[in-house]
């Protein structure tokens, strides 16, 4: 069946499920439209970034993926530092297979488009009385989906309209970065790993240089975490960001 | 060095496969009600705060103490973001503050 058919049939679950929606709805053209920006500014046009957000549709994902681009990463680079950034899905997942169940073709798309603010939606919303709950959750993933593709074409079409001097719009990934760093950083039992992430990254980048900074760090970091359990798997059961 | 379109395409193609798998690995791996191991479990737990202070560190990688315009705009937003977020708690104001305030710094203050 075609987009507008769809659309008319699930409309009552649409309008049931866009209320619940509108907080991402801000959240996603914001942060959308700095990405657009910041791939303009990289010099990847608004196609890039359309296709960007269709396909892999990750908020810190994809401005790390600009800034992959722009420092030309090779693919097994590309590809290992896209699994690091997205571990936290794993947990993610854990908690979604009872609600995916017999969502049969859907679930594909629900499992793609697990994105940190629609996890939270899906662990936390109420599915409204009349309204099938599968619908209602597919509802929810798509409507999300447009927001961010909405907001990151929008980025990118004012970015190259507008013409104004977009240095610094990077920095927007910093900012980003650091807000989900306050978050973990209260929730946590224990500030080791983050400390301990920091410090070698920090000695990797003096030691290897900025170029390649990256993999010997995150080695340093997983082999430390692994001979670190005996101490940290004891405190705090909190779930990350 | 700039990449081709393929290069770009095949570099896209890439992080969409591994942000998918990463999704799916668990409903590949413990749909059938399976336990996963406790190490996985364990790092899933600790390695997100760890890689996001990496992040951190990697983003600024390109700071530079050598003049002041190197290194304050970026410490000066940091320090806002940060302070933002604590007082406000609102990711868009944190964000979005801490971004125009270090455009400015970098393009009329420093630049």
């Amino acid at each position: 069946m075609d987009t507008m058919e769809w659309i008319i049939l699930n409309r009552r679950t649409l309008a049931a499920a866009f209320p619940v929606t509108i907080p991402v709805l801000m959240g996603y053209l914001a942060i959308g439209m700095a990405f657009g920006l910041m791939l303009q500014s990289a010099g990847w046009g608004v196609g890039w970034a359309f296709l960007m957000s269709l396909t892999m549709y990750a908020g810190s994902g994809q401005y790390l993926g600009v800034s992959l681009l722009a420092t030309g990463a090779s693919l097994p680079q590309a590809a290992f530092l896209t699994l690091m950034i997205n571990f936290r899905h794993l947990v993610y997942g854990l908690s979604m297979l009872e609600k995916f169940r017999g969502m049969g073709k859907r679930k594909l798309y629900m499992i793609f488009s697990l994105t940190d603010e629609t996890y939270a939606l899906l662990s936390s919303v109420k599915v409204p009385e009349g309204v099938e709950e599968r619908d209602y959750y597919f509802c929810i993933a798509m409507l999300d989906q447009s927001y961010w593709i909405a907001g990151s074409v929008l980025g990118s079409l004012l970015g190259s309209a507008l013409g104004f001097d977009t240095t610094g719009v990077d920095f927007a990934m910093t900012a980003l970065f650091f807000v989900i760093a306050v978050g973990q950083w209260r929730a946590a039992g224990s500030h080791l790993p983050a400390l301990l992430g920091g410090a070698a990254t920090l000695i990797s980048l003096l030691l290897v240089g900025a170029e390649d900074m990256l993999l010997p760090a995150l080695g340093v970091i997983v082999i430390a975490l692994v001979l670190l359990r005996p101490r940290l798997d004891k405190t705090g059961q909190e779930v990350p960001q | 060095m700039r990449l081709t379109p393929g290069q770009t395409l095949a570099s896209i193609a890439v992080m969409a496969i591994v942000t998918f798998l990463t999704r799916a690995a668990p409903f590949l791996l413990f749909d059938r009600g399976g336990e996963p191991p406790k190490v996985v479990l364990y790092l899933g737990r600790v390695l997100p705060p760890a890689i996001i202070a990496m992040l951190i560190v990697y983003c600024l990688r390109g700071v530079s103490f050598a003049s002041p315009a190197g290194w304050i705009p970026a410490a000066v937003s940091c320090a806002v973001v940060v302070a933002l977020h604590l007082w406000k708690g609102n990711d868009l104001l944190s964000i979005f503050g801490g971004t125009v305030l270090y455009m400015v710094l970098v393009q009329a203050v420093f630049g």
